[in-house]
């Protein structure tokens, strides 16, 4: 029978209507998907127990999509069509990323960046949701049911065209998305800070390649991000590779090549996770030129190692406070993210520069995705109403481009959603009868510096002497994030308005598109599936007639044994092509060449059973 | 009669009721809902109602109303895994039928 989960008071589910929801902590290296289940929020894992999912995707030659571990094997052997890191690309341009020391072949395109592989070119969106569709099957055979939605992390520097990619990412796995929660709001959730009124929280983010630091003021159950910082090339991989060099220099060893290299990368990293627990430990391994390594390091050592990386940790918060305009005093806690804050090193001198305990009991892996989910578990209506939502609140200023280049911001940043704002303009000449209105995104001054979002003309303004026209323009944000605007002049109620959906370069015909394609493969999908089944039924007949001819073929003469075989192997010759339809016709065939054999070995073992037997021994 | 937990369940149970921080025990119910005619429901307590009935089973209390007790009683709880999933499953002796999925079921 089914498996029940505790639901609050009240709230139980009718049969085949649970409402189930799941939070993705869909990261730079890796992913991870979390639910509530009986009130308690944890990770899912998939058949091996493994929870997290690297977040590489492979394109290999015999056109399969492979995501996870088996990916990350691919990226020294095949780098050209396994990718790492996409989110760093999401809703990104060629000339925003640094294209030369990456192996992949980008493709030119308008807006976001494409990739070039064996399956064709690939946009981040669509490899993305590669990873997300994998997560998707992996909760929905977890929870024994479909899914109605998931809550979606982001980092909380992700500007719109980059929100908007992870959703669109999102609609290609065929999600749901209820929200996309900022991930140092996510973690808070995950420590139920939103639980008190009020608090000033610091959210360290140390991943395996980036580190993020975030300042969030929880104030009337509203996270608002004060200030984001951080640095995109920090990460727990920089340890171990202080630690590769260490062993370099101590075991006077020369360059190594590409193998050794990578042994002595994971010895490094297996190093690094047994000091977060020990006091010190043996690295030994042998090197492809027979040269035998044998070093033993402390604590200690490891500690003044990594000083300087743990110390590069402190300018990013230091200017991420000034930014805020905080002091560590107005610091209400400290939360801990990411596997590399692990590290007791690390933790010891956030202690020091807060002068209070890091939250660290929750596993700093999970955190965002156990936070994703509870916010998940609350939208899918699995709470009872009196549970506070979380807002969201707008990322980055929106506002229109005004005379000499200026930006006129009309949505501040950090506003919560829903929102609308107005702001009056006007003509600067006489007898200007159309206006152009140039919508931008950003904290910066000069349009230039401001992500463009769309552009649209409020025509028919009647001839009046320059500033005399009042030209009401109202920006309005919906639940979902989306952005319209539209401009009134007042005295002649002439309008115009624009739906603004973020660019990124992929338009909404194309996501439809590969919408359609991911369909179109569900045909090829099935078809193989159909392939694969009528291959195994045809080595199911085959390998029971072989059997039979094993057996009994004394029972049938010489030419009608070898009309059999001659027929096994007809039908194993076409089980090597890709005709379905023409491998059920051979097992037909077989079947058929066979009847007789079969009927004279049923024969044949009745009269075994009957043989040497009176009548009325024998039970009918 | 009486309803039971099995260790594994009162373990999960107390677990969750822990991380939760509040609640009284374990409510089982039923309603008549589903494709079968009846089916379970499971719910934290955060208050009792006068006409419930309270068991006590590996140290979780267990309540129940006295309409569902009808349909339930004898009833042992268990936590097990079918393969991904994992949760709460009835061991009902007064069931005769459920729905092939045996959410919903009949007495």
């Amino acid at each position: 029978m089914a498996l029940l989960q505790i639901s609050e008071p009240g709230m139980s589910a009718a049969p085949h209507q649970h409402k189930l929801a799941v939070g993705i902590d869909l990261g730079t290296t890796n992913s991870l998907v979390a639910t509530v289940r009986s009130g308690l929020s944890h990770v899912l894992g998939d058949e091996h127990g493994h929870t997290l999912l690297p977040s590489v995707v492979h394109y290999a030659e015999n056109r399969m999509i492979v995501v996870g571990t088996e990916a990350q094997k691919k990226q020294n052997s095949d780098p050209h069509n396994t990718i790492v890191s996409v989110k760093r690309f999401m809703g990104r341009g060629i000339k925003d990323i640094d294209a030369t020391q990456l192996p992949y072949h980008f493709a030119e395109q308008a807006g976001m960046l494409q990739i070039e592989t064996r399956a064709g070119i690939k946009s981040p969106v669509e490899v993305s949701a590669e990873i997300l569709k994998v997560l998707k099957a992996r909760a929905e055979q977890a929870l024994g049911g479909a899914l109605i939605g998931a809550v979606i992390t982001v980092p909380a520097y992700f500007d719109d065209a980059q929100r908007q990619a992870t959703k669109d990412a999102a609609r290609l796995a065929g999600l749901n998305v209820l929200r996309l929660l900022n991930e140092p709001t996510a973690a808070a959730v995950a420590y139920g800070l939103d639980n008190a009124s009020e608090g000033v929280y610091v959210i360290y983010d140390l991943g395996g390649g980036t580190f993020d630091v975030s300042i969030l003021q929880l104030s009337k159950g509203v996270f608002e991000v004060l200030a984001t910082n951080g640095d995109s090339a920090l990460g727990g991989d920089d340890f171990d590779h202080r630690i590769y060099c260490w062993i370099l220099e101590t075991a006077k060893l020369s360059p190594r090549n590409a193998h050794d290299t990578r042994l002595l990368m994971s010895k490094s990293r297996e190093a690094k996770e047994w000091l977060t627990a020990h006091a010190e430990t043996q690295i030994s391994c042998l090197m492809s030129d027979g040269e035998f390594v044998n070093l033993t390091i402390s604590c200690e050592q490891f500690t003044a190692l990594t000083a300087n990386l743990v110390q590069k940790t402190i300018s990013p918060i230091r200017k991420a406070l000034r930014d805020a305009g905080l002091t560590i005093e107005n610091i209400d806690g400290v939360v801990m993210v990411g596997g590399a804050t692990r590290m007791p090193q690390i933790q010891q001198v956030v202690a020091e520069y807060f002068k209070q305990t890091p939250l660290t009991n929750l596993d700093p892996d999970k955190v965002v995705a156990l936070g994703a989910a509870i916010q998940a578990n609350v939208l899918a209506g699995n709470k009872s109403d009196d549970e506070l939502l979380l807002l969201d609140v707008i990322p980055l200023s929106l506002g229109l481009e005004t005379f000499g280049g200026l930006a006129e911001k009309v949505i501040h940043r950090n506003s919560t959603l829903p929102v609308a704002r107005a702001q009056e303009f006007t003509t600067y000449k006489d007898g200007q009868t159309a206006m152009s209105i140039h919508v931008v995104q950003g904290e910066r001054e000069l349009v230039s510096d401001c992500r463009s979002l769309a552009r649209f003309e409020l025509r028919g303004i009647p001839p009046m002497v320059a500033g005399a026209a009042r030209i009401r323009v109202t920006f309005t944000v919906d639940a979902d994030g989306l952005l319209s605007v539209s401009a009134r002049e007042i005295s002649s109620n002439v309008e115009a308005h624009i739906a603004v959906k973020p660019s990124y370069g992929l338009s909404e015909d194309e996501i439809t598109n590969m919408l359609k394609a991911s369909f179109n493969s569900a045909e090829a999908d099935k078809s193989a599936r159909m392939l694969t089944e009528a291959r195994v039924s045809a080595g199911a007949i085959i390998s029971a007639v072989n059997a039979a001819l094993e057996a009994d073929s004394a029972l049938i003469n010489k030419d009608q044994v070898s009309a059999i075989q001659d027929e096994i192997q007809r039908l194993a010759a076409i089980c090597a092509t890709d005709d379905t339809d023409a491998i059920h016709a051979g097992v037909e065939t077989l079947n058929h060449a066979t009847e007789e054999f079969a009927a004279v070995r049923m024969n044949a073992s009745v009269s075994r059973a009957l043989a040497g037997k009176a009548l009325d021994e024998i039970k009918l | 009669m009486a309803i039971t937990l099995t260790h594994t369940a009162a373990n999960r149970v107390e677990t969750f009721l822990a991380n939760r921080g509040k609640g009284l025990g374990l409510r089982l119910g039923v309603k008549t809902t589903g494709c079968s005619g009846m089916a379970y429901t499971l719910e934290f307590v955060d208050s009792l109602n006068e006409e419930d009935t309270i068991f006590e089973s590996n140290g979780v209390k267990i309540i129940v109303d006295p309409k569902s007790l009808v349909y339930i009683d004898g009833t042992e709880l268990d936590f097990t895994k079918e393969g991904l999933n994992e949760g709460f499953k009835f061991i009902n002796p007064n069931v005769k039928d459920e729905c092939g999925c045996g959410e919903s079921f009949t007495v």
